[in-house]
């Protein structure tokens, strides 16, 4: 833990919330700043609405797995608050959590939200973030993934102009109101982690 | 050349094509998706080879026969399902021999993630005699393709690349080597490639006989490593394919180091097993899929004084894809300490249909069609539209494999279920749908076949289908459906009563009936959009 040799990070959320691209976001910075990746993604019928997670594991050493360890994980950074507690097993006993606290509801037994952020307080260190609340402050409400990247960033082991430049890469071709509304999510997102 | 980030699809594909590729061939199916829209990205961009998707595996692998016969370079990707589809061809093309380098690419889905079953297709290899890569890496995706390629030419033979799940579906860097250029056109010899019994006895004993040299080549193959432990380990790991990474994040933890054998060819390096065998007492076989390495050493009677550990030992499961915690387990390590877990109950999220998707405005329609029909059967095919199996639809009674829909309801119409449904996908009737349509078209089947045309295959991530609009009509009136119960209608919830009748008034008529149910998946839709 605490090394900057190494990162594994488990993205999570809900299928069409934009997983891939935190991940595309932050593997590119990796490779930029000279690390070794692998990246695990979810593809297929589990993309349409169901739980997704991603396992992104940065080193400067060699990587064996595709999938992170049980134990080893040194962040969560999920899009949603129920996802999060879905991966704790993977989170090493000093590892962080990054979350957003919206709440995506597609399924009838959904938790309380009270109740889930209760649970997701417990966890030591973790940063909870109104994603939906700041994503609509940026001017998109479809730049909740991008406020929570923005959360996690200061403790990714990555620096933050290598992650902005490869968000303007991302959404440049979207055109500048995208791309505008997804740098001021970011900043958002990284000041209410402080 | 510069490193890539690649998924193991894209490493594949990247490797066939600087293989020299003259042309590939497709169905889309998770998890080998990806290599044919790699493809067809790149041929889109030089326009150097052919890229392009098929009807069906079927014919993605005779398509791609064709081409190995001209004497040109061919590669054929499917899921490992597919392959089923593809069997005919492939079994037989064990016989014809490849005459241009002939890649299959079979990728493998272990723990289901978006499959019916998780049958291993190094198997299929076996049963064809064929030589079989499995790559662990990204670069050996790369790397094995390539020299599946030049293998193919050199022994004659097709070969099979197999990939798995999480190394399709996992990004990572690969440097690529210098592109070569393709064949040149050169037909291969009418007697081996004309399959009649008197040159089919002939090219069998070929394969037969190329056993032993398939053996040699394994045996010798840098890609299969055998690493020796230290004088007096008695541990010894034989692994292949995603399983030999997880065999190595733990690998650390384990003293005194074991030997340690990687698989990464088939038929299996015999020669390197038995130097294995030699020093160790306690051998553990970690594999992905099911236990053939393991099952080929065991055989009815075990090792004699050896104690073999794996999935038939119980040691790893037989079920599901392993992951680096079992292969711990059963690498005798304790579990890594975790954060804490509290009781909390989490809720699953299953996949289910999108708000507002056009099949969920059929499944209601048809729920109100046959209320008052108890007896009623809806045989669903493969697609997102399985998805209505799940409440609130609970409008699906089956899904076995592509095109299953349309027979089973035939099947089932005349063992007396009544009304009897089919429903399936636009792409999945193209598939292997049509043909079963006109068997029961043939035989006027009192049954109901709902066609969703969302004029995309949806789940994949909305590759081109076939069977869609004006030209699936005219496949249906084509194969005998009187043009009276073709019935064509747009589901949306403003239409649900309109709809609703129309089915009915087909699940009264004692015949054949088709409804096409036409809206644009929104995904696509959307997607399109964007561009």
């Amino acid at each position: 833990m605490t090394s900057t040799r190494k990162q594994d990070i488990i993205l999570a959320g809900v299928g069409g919330q934009g997983i891939l691209s935190i991940a595309y976001i932050i593997d590119s910075a990796a490779l930029k700043e000279g690390f070794s990746i692998k990246q695990a993604e979810v593809h297929g019928m589990s993309q349409r609405g169901g739980a997704v997670q991603s396992h992104l594991r940065l080193s400067r050493d060699l990587i064996w797995s595709d999938l992170i360890p049980r134990g080893e994980a040194d962040m969560i950074l999920s899009v949603e608050p129920l996802e999060t507690l879905r991966y704790l097993d993977f989170l090493h006993p000093q590892g962080k959590v990054v979350t957003s606290s919206t709440p995506y509801i597609n399924i009838p037994d959904y938790p309380e939200r009270d109740t889930l952020l209760a649970e997701l307080r417990k966890i030591p260190g973790s940063i909870i973030v109104d994603s939906e609340k700041l994503a609509k402050e940026a001017g998109s409400s479809r730049t909740q993934n991008t406020v929570v990247l923005g959360a996690a960033s200061k403790y990714l082991v990555l620096k933050e102009e290598t992650l902005l430049e490869f968000i303007r890469v991302l959404f440049a071709p979207r055109g500048e109101v995208i791309l505008e509304a997804n740098l001021k999510a970011f900043a958002l997102g990284r000041e209410a982690a402080l | 050349m510069q490193k890539e980030i690649l998924l193991g699809d894209e490493a594949v594909a990247l490797g066939a094509i600087h293989a020299g590729l003259t042309a590939a061939y497709s169905y889309p199916g998770t998890p080998a998706s990806e290599i044919m829209d790699y493809l067809i990205r790149a041929s889109e961009s030089h326009r150097k080879f052919i890229a392009s998707w098929s009807v069906n595996e079927k014919v993605a692998y005779e398509e791609a026969l064709g081409v190995s016969f001209a004497g040109k370079r061919a590669l054929v990707s499917m899921k490992h399902v597919g392959l089923n589809v593809a069997a005919d061809p492939f079994m037989s093309s064990s016989l014809t021999g490849a005459n241009g380098g002939f890649v299959v690419v079979a990728a493998d889905d272990p723990s289901m993630h978006s499959s019916q079953n998780e049958q291993d297709s190094r198997f299929f290899a076996k049963f064809a005699q064929i030589l079989c890569f499995e790559p662990s890496d990204h670069q050996e995706a790369y790397d094995m393709t390539r020299q599946a390629f030049d293998l193919s030419e050199r022994m004659k033979i097709p070969v099979m690349v197999r990939m798995v799940t999480r190394l399709a579906h996992s990004r990572s860097g690969v440097r690529p080597g210098e592109p070569r250029s393709q064949n040149s056109l050169k037909p291969g010899a009418r007697q081996c490639w004309t399959l009649l019994p008197t040159n089919a006895r002939v090219q069998f004993r070929k394969i037969l006989d190329l056993q032993s040299k398939l053996l040699e080549f394994a045996n010798g193959s840098p890609f299969n490593r055998l690493v020796p432990g230290p004088i007096g380990s008695r541990l010894g790991i034989i692994t292949s394919g995603i399983a030999y990474n997880y065999v190595m994040e733990n690998i650390g933890d384990v003293e005194p180091k074991p030997s340690i054998l990687k698989v990464s060819t088939y038929p299996i390096p015999e020669g390197l097993i038995k130097t294995l065998m030699n020093s160790a007492e306690t051998i553990l076989v970690a594999e992905e899929g099911y236990p053939l390495i393991e099952g080929t050493l065991k055989g009815f009677f075990g090792i004699a004084g050896k104690n073999l550990v794996g999935k038939l030992s119980g040691h790893l499961p037989l079920a599901g894809e392993l992951s680096p915690e079992v292969v711990r387990r059963a690498m005798d390590l304790k579990p890594l300490p975790t954060q804490k877990v509290g009781d909390f109950k989490l809720s699953s999220r299953p996949p289910q249909l999108c708000q507002g998707c056009p099949h969920a405005d059929t499944f209601n329609a048809l729920k109100k069609a046959l209320k008052g029909y108890p007896g009623s059967t809806i045989f669903s095919d493969i697609g997102c539209y399985t998805l209505g199996y799940y409440p609130p639809y609970n409008a699906v009674d089956s899904c076995v494999c592509m095109g299953a829909s349309v027979g089973m309801a035939k099947g089932g119409a005349e063992a007396g279920i009544h009304p009897s449904i089919a429903v399936i996908g636009d792409s999945t009737f193209g598939h292997s749908g049509m043909t079963s349509l006109l068997s029961a078209a043939a035989f006027n089947t009192n049954m109901v076949l709902i066609v969703l045309d969302n004029c995309t295959v949806a789940m994949t991530g909305g590759q081109p289908s076939f069977a869609t609009g004006e030209r699936l009509l005219k496949i249906i009136e084509g194969v005998g459906v009187p043009k009276e119960h073709i019935r064509v209608i747009e589901p949306l919830p403003k239409n649900l009563e309109t709809n609703a009748g129309i089915l009915k008034e087909e699940i009264q008529h004692p015949g054949i009936s088709v409804v096409v149910s036409v809206r644009e998946c929104l995904e696509e839709a959307r997607k399109k959009k964007k561009r």
